[in-house]
């Protein structure tokens, strides 16, 4: 019988419960996209701060002082150590190998141009642009492409196994060349594949592929610097705690979070004779700026949560109102309270339950559409979202329902049936 | 009384506005039935508040974000064209045109021997400004007394390993230094020694060759900041630091577009919790709607006392809701930014109008709908 009142009032009053269920799946769907958004925009955000560049640079162990002037190196090129090529792709090996947005190889050597008049030492800056490295069975692209977004080229980007140059804006202009023209470099003539702008001290120097400046330099497989790109967790107390001092599982947290330390710290280790650090202009900022934006979202979704719960319930509770006669007669046919209560508890169980399955697809849906235009790739959808996704649709239409079944309970059938109601 | 006067009232009468009756049922409609009214004028409320502190909070994101950014240091670098020195006055250009928003930090740089023959640079700059500017910086303590220096952490093994005064020379000239505290960057820093622009001065005689400025405006008043400086200082470049720029540029637009789709949705959310309730309400008053077209009222006047009702919730509902609102943006901005929100009083206009027009759309829609049924079937209950 309990049934079957459930059913006909589904089947009778197609309008009113799809009214409800409408208001219930809008609810569901947008407290869905908006978790999921919340959730995942500490992750979107942190992979575009990446665009600010490298947060980590190795150098050799064994190094002399920098003699570096606003990006002008000012050391002679023999002087000081260098780390090998070779052992770059070992960082692909590294725990956290998969937070490693990119990295790219400096290597900065002096030339002088032949064929010009102009006397002046020039620094010619060998680096990767994408280059195709593999490790194990991982096969990647690394190099400034990645790791230096702000730089522009006008002409292509040479490949990084060619012996194409790009030139820096200013010392193009100096120089008068263009995209396709020649240039002798250290009396080997060179390709401008294009003009390169970065407004920093590159658009003074040439830059090529790492090879070449090897080849000038003559040392195969010297790198002065790398710059890393990584995905890095925000420092807190325990992240600026000296890994020499922890002991046993607290060394093990501290080495299996994406810190920017303890990355540096594993990069040290992957690559031999090296000395990681983190570049503390980025990696310090990146935290309190992911921290407020994260922190924003979570605020604006607690008030999307609030704001869908009321519309629930105030859908739940007109809906209900509107039934007051029929509750008249239930009660004048022998119906007690509870038994009254239990039917529209079912009913709006049943109303939640639908209404949180659609509204949570979506909500989904919504999610991805929002992660796709806003940040070009997939809003990752925790499927333990669904369960409490569903648990509060069920907890908000029961709250939203609880004070108008009350008072429908409470109504005297009498004005009821006589349609005083 | 002649028929003539009483044609006369009667002509009157329908020429004037029921104006007291009229505001009279308005009046007694919220009081009676209070619970219902106040259910609706709650969720108008809500409604109102939620989509005032989204859009306070949407307009004012970008001012907040900012002032974070600029913890990224400087966003315009002012340098010497090839191994000049800036002119004396290029600072005081430089601040006048900052006009107060910003910072601007002179450094100038010499390549200086140790007394072991190493090459190290040295920065003399004002410390005071550089503290500020560069947030970042990780110093054991900052220099105060003169001949006192910041060591960056590599040349300090090479310059002073046990923390011990060391001595510098520049072109013949030597400066007996004490290294008060050491400086981590990791970046080029690390690898100088940082003193007062007065000791510099003093020892080298070198002026700064180099401004850095942190300005707090949009992308659009930092391009227009290096316009009016490179005009003002002919004999310097004036460039904006891209990586910064872009950066900041890129999270910003981003933040600002999901917030504006949370805001979309939070509003859009709002308002269906208001006509849900505010049709149930007008439904809920079929019976109000019979008596008075079957009192002879025509559809206009009914349609209009809803109308008006229903704009007279939106527009008290949008007002309080308002107040509450800017409330709200004012408290996440004290949680998440350390400080307030402002409230933007140009956001109250688009929240009134609003409401009006979602108040208005869910009591014309429910009348719209009762027009067709005779008065007789609502009073007799069906």
């Amino acid at each position: 019988m309990f049934g079957r009142l459930v059913y006909e009032s589904f089947r009778r009053q197609k309008r009113r419960k799809l009214l409800a269920g409408v208001a219930i799946t809008l609810g569901v769907g947008v407290a869905t996209a908006m978790i999921a958004v919340a959730t995942d925009i500490g992750d979107k955000i942190s992979r575009e701060l990446r665009s600010y560049g490298a947060n980590l640079i190795v150098t050799p162990q064994e190094d002399t002082l920098d003699v570096q002037i606003s990006g002008v190196d000012l050391k002679p090129p023999s002087d000081g150590a260098y780390l090998n090529e070779a052992d770059l792709p070992k960082i692909k090996g590294m725990f956290w190998r998969n937070n490693i947005v990119g990295f790219a190889p400096m290597l900065p050597v002096s030339v002088r141009l032949s064929g010009s008049d102009d006397a002046t030492n020039l620094t010619l800056l060998g680096t990767y642009f994408s280059k195709r490295l593999t490790f194990g069975k991982q096969d990647f692209a690394t190099g400034v492409r990645i790791t230096h977004p702000w730089w522009k080229v006008q002409g292509t980007w040479p490949d990084d196994n060619s012996s194409d140059v790009l030139l820096g804006e200013k010392l193009a202009a100096r120089l008068g060349r263009k995209a396709g023209d020649e240039i002798e470099i250290a009396s080997q003539a060179h390709r401008v594949a294009g003009i390169l702008s970065t407004g920093g001290a590159e658009d003074n120097q040439i830059v090529a592929p790492l090879a070449l400046a090897q080849q000038i330099l003559g040392k195969p497989g010297a790198v002065r610097r790398l710059y890393v790109s990584a995905l890095t967790k925000p420092e807190d107390a325990f992240a600026r705690r000296d890994p020499q001092s922890l002991r046993g599982a607290e060394y093990d947290r501290w080495y299996c979070s994406p810190y920017a330390a303890s990355i540096a710290f594993q990069l040290q280790e992957a690559i031999p004779h090296s000395h990681a650090e983190q570049i503390r202009q980025i990696a310090q900022n990146e935290g309190t700026v992911l921290s407020r934006i994260k922190g924003l979202m979570l605020l604006v979704t607690l008030a999307a949560l609030f704001a869908s719960a009321l519309a629930v319930s105030a859908a739940m509770a007109t809906a209900i109102f509107e039934r007051r006669s029929e509750v008249g007669l239930m009660k004048a046919l022998g119906a007690g309270s509870v038994s009254v209560a239990a039917l529209f508890f079912a009913e709006a169980l049943l109303l939640a339950l639908i209404g949180g399955v659609v509204g949570f697809a979506g909500g989904a849906l919504l999610a991805r559409q929002i992660g796709r235009s806003i940040f070009d790739s997939q809003i990752t959808i925790e499927p333990v979202l669904f369960p409490v996704i569903l648990a509060i649709a069920v907890i908000v239409t029961f709250a939203g329902s609880a004070m108008a079944i009350r008072r429908a309970v409470k109504f005297d059938p009498v004005y009821a049936l006589r349609g005083e109601a | 009384m002649s028929p003539q006067r009483n044609s006369d009232l009667v002509s009157r009468r329908a020429a004037k506005p029921h104006t007291s009756m009229f505001l009279r049922m308005l009046m007694r409609a919220a009081v009676l039935r209070r619970g219902r009214a106040a259910s609706a004028l709650l969720a108008m409320v809500v409604a109102a508040a939620v989509a005032t502190a989204m859009l306070n909070l949407y307009v004012d994101v970008q001012a907040k974000l900012r002032k974070e950014f600029r913890n990224y240091g400087a966003n315009i670098v002012v340098v010497a064209k090839d191994g000049q020195v800036l002119p004396a006055e290029a600072l005081d250009k430089v601040e006048s045109a900052l006009a107060g928003h910003g910072l601007a930090v002179p450094f100038a740089y010499v390549v200086a021997r140790t007394s072991d023959g190493q090459s190290v640079v040295v920065s003399g700059t004002d410390l005071d400004r550089v503290r500020k500017l560069d947030s970042w910086w990780s110093v054991t303590a900052w220099p105060n007394a003169p001949k006192d220096a910041l060591v960056g952490t590599r040349a300090a093994e090479v310059v002073s390993p046990q923390g011990k005064p060391f001595d510098l020379s520049f072109q013949e000239r030597t400066i007996h230094l004490t290294p008060v505290g050491t400086l981590r960057t990791g970046a080029a820093e690390d690898s100088r020694i940082y003193l007062s622009l007065q000791d510099f001065e003093n020892w080298t005689g070198v002026q700064p060759s180099m401004i850095e400025i942190a300005s707090s405006g949009s992308s659009e008043e930092v391009s227009a900041l290096v316009q009016k400086l490179s005009q003002a200082l002919p004999a310097a470049e004036v460039r904006p630091i891209r990586q910064i720029m872009e950066g900041e540029a890129r999270v910003l637009g981003k933040t600002r577009a999901t917030l504006a789709a949370a805001a979309v949705l939070i509003i859009a959310t709002a308002a269906l919790c208001v006509l849900s309730t505010l049709i149930g309400w007008v439904f809920d008053r079929r019976r109000d709607f019979a008596i008075m077209k079957a009192l002879g009222a025509s559809e206009g006047l009914i349609g209009g006392f809803f109308a008006a009702e229903a704009a007279a919730l939106g527009a008290v509902g949008a007002i309080i809701g308002f107040g509450i609102g800017v409330g709200v943006a004012a408290w996440i901005g004290r949680v998440n930014f350390h400080a307030p929100v402002v409230p933007r009083f140009n956001v109250l206009p688009v929240v009134l109008v609003g409401s009006v027009a979602v108040a208005l759309i869910s009591a014309v829609l429910p009348i719209f709908l009762l027009r067709r049924v005779q008065p007789a079937m609502i009073l007799r209950g069906e």
